[in-house]
């Protein structure tokens, strides 16, 4: 098992190293002018010219990648030409924030998604199944951002439950950062209003993002429930008189979320894309939003920083993924 | 009295093409430490009768169209779901063909095991030998001690920690020594064996059969075997149950059924059996490479 997982970590260098070579070749060889963008309107030529030397603009993009890859080894993802800053450090405060939204989504899509399908397949074509499978359709086919802002019309001004964006008031200081995730944070310092303020603030755009996982996982945990209920060792759990409730809940459960564990992999990924969207629409300071207004004024090094951070996330998730096929499916460990 | 008694039993299948009767008329009646044989072809309704002792037959698709089955004096056909839960395991033990299929792939042994132990301690915490009112901790370590020694008298060596592997780390015969040590934990009074050494070859096959008699012998147990085997009925049944086309054509002491059958099913049944008699069918020339 820990052979595995050593070899896959090892697997991640070639896989950066292809993407970002990717990212940045793309990025350069794009149309456009970003050091004349970054001089602004009225900059002269010398001006321009400077700020293409002080990036290294002006030298041949593998001179540039050379820079930019070494650079990188040591922790520096070169600066940002609209805010003048070192990426890292804009990337260390808005990683956080998103990983919080992503990860705080799938915990509520597998939180609500398995459970939802569990009881679709137990209770197949009765009332309750076509309910459920009426609702996760038309989640899946409601658009993100529209999605959101219906959230945030209801909960946020209609019934004043919910807050409508960011991740805490004004009011409330942030918790001192260890993990970067404020609803653990303000739970290490003991801060019981930072974490209460947190979690509100998470609940709508985490929402948001969850539903349509939500939707797909309990389909597929629907599907993976009814073929396991005809499984040969149910019936002598049955015959052998266990209470259909741990049969189902335990013996059963386990047996079917295997089947949905790709899907949560997959799911990370998708999380991440959409964040882009979502935290524009909720004004999340994560990455989904700094990406954004970087790729709008061809900012490239932090859309390539992005873009390996959501590689190294998705890469890692599937990881972790792959690890729990061993805890679901003891056969698969063995293998291993 | 007889254990078990099933009378006029009828159940209907429905398919897409309608409802098909699949039990019409079962009547079998089991005396208290028989070995009851029930023999038939494929579809016969074996499987059904001994489902529909446990009431595991799903309904739908199945339907129950009459018929009582009375078990130790009480009628299961209109027991509640809640009284049926609470007979299997502890009164009706039950072992099903195929071991590599009836083990939950994703739970240790001891998981599954302990479970069960501890669901029929519940009414009964004698059977793992401990008191009513034992804690959560004492029930768990006797339920557990209680399914290795059972596992141990199943000829699971080293139970103690083979208990604690995955079940895909045993082999055929193996798992079904471990299932019926598990049908075993709550001292069921009536077994029923839906053709439990099918899928085992000969020679494991020999060794289940040998133990399976060896428990009913030492146990107060009485036992339903299912199987199309006549072979195995004749070396371990008491009784004999034929049945053909969902209806029991003949039943009897098993020397004098198998010995002087009187319908002509069962006869036709056991000319079947091939002995070192039985003519050699006539060679297929196609399969033995003579092409025209």
């Amino acid at each position: 098992m820990l052979r595995y997982a050593l070899f896959r970590i090892a697997l991640i260098a070639p896989l950066l190293i292809g993407l970002s070579m990717l990212v940045f070749v793309i990025g350069r060889v794009l149309p456009g002018d970003p050091a004349g963008l970054a001089a602004g309107p009225y900059a002269t030529m010398e001006q321009r010219e400077a700020i293409a030397a002080e990036y290294g603009l002006d030298q041949p993009i593998p001179v540039q990648y050379w820079r930019y890859i070494t650079g990188v080894l040591e922790g520096d993802f070169g600066r940002s030409l609209m805010t003048r800053r070192p990426v890292a450090g804009d990337l260390a405060g808005y990683l956080p924030a998103t990983l919080e939204l992503v990860f705080f989504s799938l915990f509520l899509a597998i939180l609500i998604g398995i459970p939802l399908g569990l009881i679709a397949g137990i209770r197949r074509n009765s009332a309750t199944d076509m309910t459920i499978a009426a609702g996760t359709l038309s989640a899946m086919s409601m658009p993100q951002f529209f999605l959101g802002l219906v959230l945030q019309l209801i909960f946020g001004m209609m019934l004043s439950w919910l807050p409508l964006s960011g991740r805490l008031p004004f009011i409330v200081s942030p918790p001192p950062g260890v993990t970067g995730f404020y609803t653990i944070d303000s739970l290490i310092a003991g801060d019981l209003t930072a974490f209460r303020y947190s979690l509100l603030h998470l609940i709508l755009p985490a929402l948001t993002m969850a539903l349509a996982p939500i939707a797909t996982i309990a389909r597929i945990m629907r599907s993976s429930t009814i073929e396991v209920l005809q499984q040969d060792y149910v019936q002598t759990e049955r015959a052998l008189g266990l209470p259909s409730s741990l049969i189902l809940f335990k013996y059963v459960s386990k047996n079917a979320a295997s089947a949905t564990l790709t899907l949560i992999g997959l799911y990370v990924g998708w999380l991440l894309g959409s964040t882009v969207l979502v935290e524009k629409v909720f004004d999340w300071p994560g990455i989904g939003l700094y990406a954004t207004n970087a790729i709008l004024n061809q900012d490239f090094n932090p859309v390539i920083a992005v873009t390996l951070a959501i590689g190294v996330v998705f890469i890692l998730a599937n990881l972790v993924v792959d690890m729990l096929y061993g805890v679901l499916n003891p056969k698969v460990s063995n293998k291993q | 009295m007889s254990l078990l008694e099933i009378n006029g039993l009828r159940l209907a299948m429905r398919s897409f093409d309608g409802e098909t009767e699949v039990l019409n008329g079962v009547d079998l009646a089991v005396g208290e430490n028989a070995i009851a044989g029930v023999v038939g072809e494929t579809g016969s309704g074996k499987s059904l009768t001994g489902l529909s002792i446990s009431r595991l037959v799903p309904t739908p698709p199945g339907r129950y169209l009459g018929g009582t089955i009375r078990f130790d004096g009480q009628d299961l056909m209109t027991a509640s779901e809640e009284e049926m839960r609470r007979l299997r395991g502890r009164q009706i033990g039950m072992i099903f063909q195929d071991p590599t299929t009836n083990l939950n792939p994703a739970f240790r042994i001891s998981t599954q095991m302990v479970d069960i132990a501890l669901n029929v301690a519940k009414s009964d915490p004698e059977l793992i030998g401990i008191q009513a009112r034992s804690s959560r901790r004492a029930r768990r370590v006797a339920a557990r001690q209680r399914c290795v020694d059972l596992l141990g008298q199943v000829g699971i060596s080293d139970p103690d920690t083979r208990i604690d592997a995955y079940p895909h780390t045993f082999s055929g015969g193996m798992r079904q020594r471990v299932l019926i040590a598990m049908a075993l934990i709550g001292q069921p009074r009536l077994l029923i064996a839906d053709e439990p050494t099918t899928a085992l070859d000969v020679s494991v096959q020999a060794q289940v059969l040998e133990l399976m008699s060896s428990f009913v012998r030492e146990r107060d147990l009485t036992m339903i075997f299912i199987t199309h085997n006549i072979g195995v009925v004749a070396q371990l049944c008491t009784d004999v149950s034929v049945m053909n086309a969902g209806r029991v054509v003949e039943s009897g002491d098993v020397r004098k059924v198998l010995k002087n059958p009187e319908d002509s099913y069962t006869k036709e049944l056991l000319s079947a059996v091939m002995t070192r008699d039985t003519p050699r069918p006539a060679r297929n020339r196609a399969a033995a490479g003579a092409v025209a």
